[in-house]
């Protein structure tokens, strides 16, 4: 188990290379994509998907075993009213901030010292949501 | 030009959307994980301080994988940020760089407009709407909408999951909405 997470940190760390490289943790990047005006952001999304998905096909077709020898297995998110309300909340926090959960660990590896602040906010939005949930349509 | 020059330029998104697109089948075939950032978030909040709060108490030493997987993202910013940093940028489209412009944003160069983000230009009601209110939005919307532009963009759409296409749609056109019309009133 142990030794595992350092393989999760790897890929971690590959993942973030990337979105750094790619401009994909860009506030900039994230207006341009907004309003249409440049192609980085839609080009990532259009291979990345396909990639994931001839991967995972890929997969089953031959299935393939995880390291530890057991069937790939993908559990399904189950749809609530969450899922609407949610993502209206989430998409003004990602256009004012530029950045959606993952760009934000990059920005402060990246050593912009205010993503901090964006990280301790955020967590303050979880904490909140999970406060209110009993309370929350879903 | 040496490996270390290619790497140091601007990836574009042909070399980066595959990279991204390989972590969900690598994730999976590493122990089955699901990938997905914004969890993360619940595992420190209930890691650090759980309070009373149901939904903050569950066994999330079994998730300690994500907080692996951020703490490399932290890492990976680190060496794509600081050792692998471009000479030149990607450039920004002109429209985009006339728009913010026309906002008071005058450098469009590094990750964020310093003009907003950074300690010295913070302490406006508007800028503090901005980092906080919108970090604060992102925490609670993705939480709310149980994934974020990985674990719905890449992973939910890529599993042909349509509660997550539902996600996606909506936060995009939020988020074009917001860039639209709530950004530049808080910007003039």
């Amino acid at each position: 188990m142990k030794k595992k997470n350092f393989l999760f940190l790897l890929l971690g760390v590959i993942f973030g290379i990337t979105l750094i490289k790619s401009d994909a943790v860009s506030w900039f990047r994230m207006q341009e994509m907004f309003r249409f005006q440049g192609f980085q952001m839609y080009g990532i999304f259009m291979t990345a998907i396909p990639t994931a998905a001839i991967s995972l096909f890929i997969i089953r077709k031959f299935k393939i075993k995880t390291l530890d020898g057991e069937p790939v297995k993908i559990i399904k998110k189950k749809f609530h009213l969450g899922f609407i309300f949610g993502p209206i909340i989430f998409g003004i926090g990602w256009a004012l901030t530029g950045t959606c959960p993952g760009p934000i660990y990059v920005q402060i590896g990246s050593g912009l010292s205010i993503a901090i602040l964006t990280l301790l906010s955020a967590l303050a939005g979880t904490w909140v949501y999970s406060y209110l949930k009993p309370k929350l349509p879903h | 030009m040496n490996l270390f020059d290619l790497l140091r330029q601007p990836w574009p998104w042909y070399v980066a959307g595959p990279i991204i697109g390989l972590t969900v089948p690598l994730l999976l075939l590493a122990g089955n994980k699901m990938l997905g950032i914004s969890s993360s978030l619940r595992h420190v909040c209930a890691i650090c301080f759980p309070g009373d709060v149901s939904f903050l108490k569950y066994n999330w030493k079994e998730q300690l994988w994500n907080i692996f997987f951020a703490a490399g993202l932290l890492i990976g910013g680190f060496i794509g940020g600081v050792l692998l940093k471009p000479v030149t940028p990607m450039p920004l489209s002109e429209a985009t760089t006339k728009t913010l412009n026309s906002f008071g944003i005058s450098n469009t160069q590094p990750l964020l407009p310093t003009e907003i983000f950074s300690w010295a230009h913070l302490f406006t009601w508007q800028h503090l709407l901005i980092v906080i209110g919108g970090g604060f939005l992102v925490g609670f919307g993705t939480r709310y909408g149980n994934g974020c532009t990985s674990g719905h963009g890449i992973f939910g759409l890529s599993t042909f999951q349509w509660p997550s296409l539902v996600a996606v749609i909506l936060f995009f056109a939020s988020g074009i909405l917001t860039s639209h019309f709530i950004l530049p009133l808080l910007l003039k």
